[in-house]
């Protein structure tokens, strides 16, 4: 990659992750329709899978879940400088937001119409997810062994409060075996039968 | 030397920090609390502040912290500390994955883990729903005894809209998130 395009994609990767910092309201995965939408479908920059691996980094490392999924966006699409360039993006908005609103207001106290805005955005956060989960759903869900899985770390993690780290590390595991005792056998049996 | 302080503080925050969100409220009140920047009632601003102020909490602590403390390179100090730990450790975490991406083993492990991160995102609607959409825990028999007084309903329809305009009309999220804040403020507000 040339130089200059390296800095335009710098400054693009900075520019759309200050807008989905703007808009981290209701906590990390409230980014997750913003990143489909943007770094996905919009820019090309993951495919679908490699968000989907960047959301289950994100959640499973100790840290801030906005900054870890810009980090990994960002060292994806440009290297250590893209990196930094999402990083400062998508802290830029809350760092800039809290000293305007403490040097010129002191303090915001009970603006109804601001409390106002952010129950109607985290409505739509609301929304907007449950189609992420539906729309990642069909195109990673494609049997039994996937849908079992989904199906159990929602009820772990929705119902019975456990931490999200704990339901990766056990997807991770259940993975291995699956890969070693079920699909790898399958394969060395097809290739006997040849 | 306070913006030392500060930096040493806030990356301790960023380090320990799992799970995002409120649950880091509990961590920073105890750290600043131990390094004596903060009283009970400041602590209480800023968890009001939070409440008002997008972007993720653990930045707006520390740009607050940071700010009072000892003005805009204190604010620079605190959260560029909240923010090192979550970069070295992802950038460590990319690499390594990069260089083991054609190993069994990873391979392996990411089959098990993208469907979990599906179930992991549908629960977050849930975690989300609870802050806005019904008064009380989400899983609840509460939400069929208690009839509709149980759900706050201008924010349950202006989700129902969210999920029409953005599944059936493919209205952009950042547009719904404008569209519906403005819709909060003037109905709920």
């Amino acid at each position: 990659m040339s130089k200059k395009s390296k800095k335009t994609y710098n400054r693009s990767l900075f520019w759309e992750f200050f807008k989905i910092g703007i808009f981290t309201i209701g906590g990390g995965m409230a980014m997750i329709p913003q990143i489909q939408q943007v770094v996905v479908k919009d820019k090309g920059w993951l495919s679908e899978e490699e968000m989907v691996d960047c959301i289950a980094v994100s959640q499973s490392m100790p840290g801030v879940i906005a900054i870890n999924s810009a980090t990994y966006i960002g060292r994806k699409t440009n290297g250590f400088s893209g990196a930094a360039a999402a990083t400062t993006g998508v802290i830029a908005p809350s760092f800039l937001i809290i000293i305007l609103i403490v040097s010129f207001l002191g303090m915001v106290g009970e603006n109804h119409y601001i409390q106002g805005a952010f129950v109607g955005i985290k409505a739509a956060v609301c929304g907007l997810i449950l189609i992420s989960a539906v729309k990642l759903g069909r195109q990673i869900l494609k049997g039994p062994f996937q849908w079992i899985l989904a199906v159990a770390a929602f009820l772990a993690i929705g119902v019975f409060g456990i931490t999200a780290v704990w339901a990766v590390l056990a997807g991770a595991v259940v993975g291995i075996l699956y890969n070693t005792l079920w699909l790898e056998r399958k394969n060395r049996e097809k290739e006997e039968e040849k | 030397m306070i913006y030392v302080t500060l930096f040493v503080m806030f990356f301790r925050i960023g380090l320990f920090s799992f799970g995002g969100g409120l649950a880091m409220l509990p961590l920073i009140f105890q750290s600043v609390k131990d390094f004596g920047m903060m009283t009970a009632s400041e602590f209480s601003d800023l968890v009001a502040l939070s409440q008002v102020t997008p972007g993720p909490i653990a930045v707006n602590a520390a740009t607050y912290v940071g700010f009072n403390g000892a003005g805009i390179p204190g604010a620079l100090a605190a959260t560029l500390g909240v923010a090192l730990p979550s970069f070295i450790l992802i950038l460590i975490v990319v690499q390594f994955l990069e260089r083991f991406q054609e190993s069994r083993g990873i391979q392996g492990a990411f089959l098990g883990i993208r469907p979990v991160t599906v179930g992991l995102i549908a629960a977050a609607v849930l975690f989300v729903g609870e802050t806005v959409l019904v008064n009380g825990p989400i899983i609840s028999a509460k939400l069929f005894t208690e009839g509709v007084s149980y759900f706050n309903v201008i924010p349950v329809m202006l989700c129902a809209a969210t999920l029409l305009l953005s599944g059936v009309f493919k209205v952009k999220p950042i547009t719904l998130m404008i569209v519906m804040g403005a819709a909060g403020a003037l109905l709920c507000g």
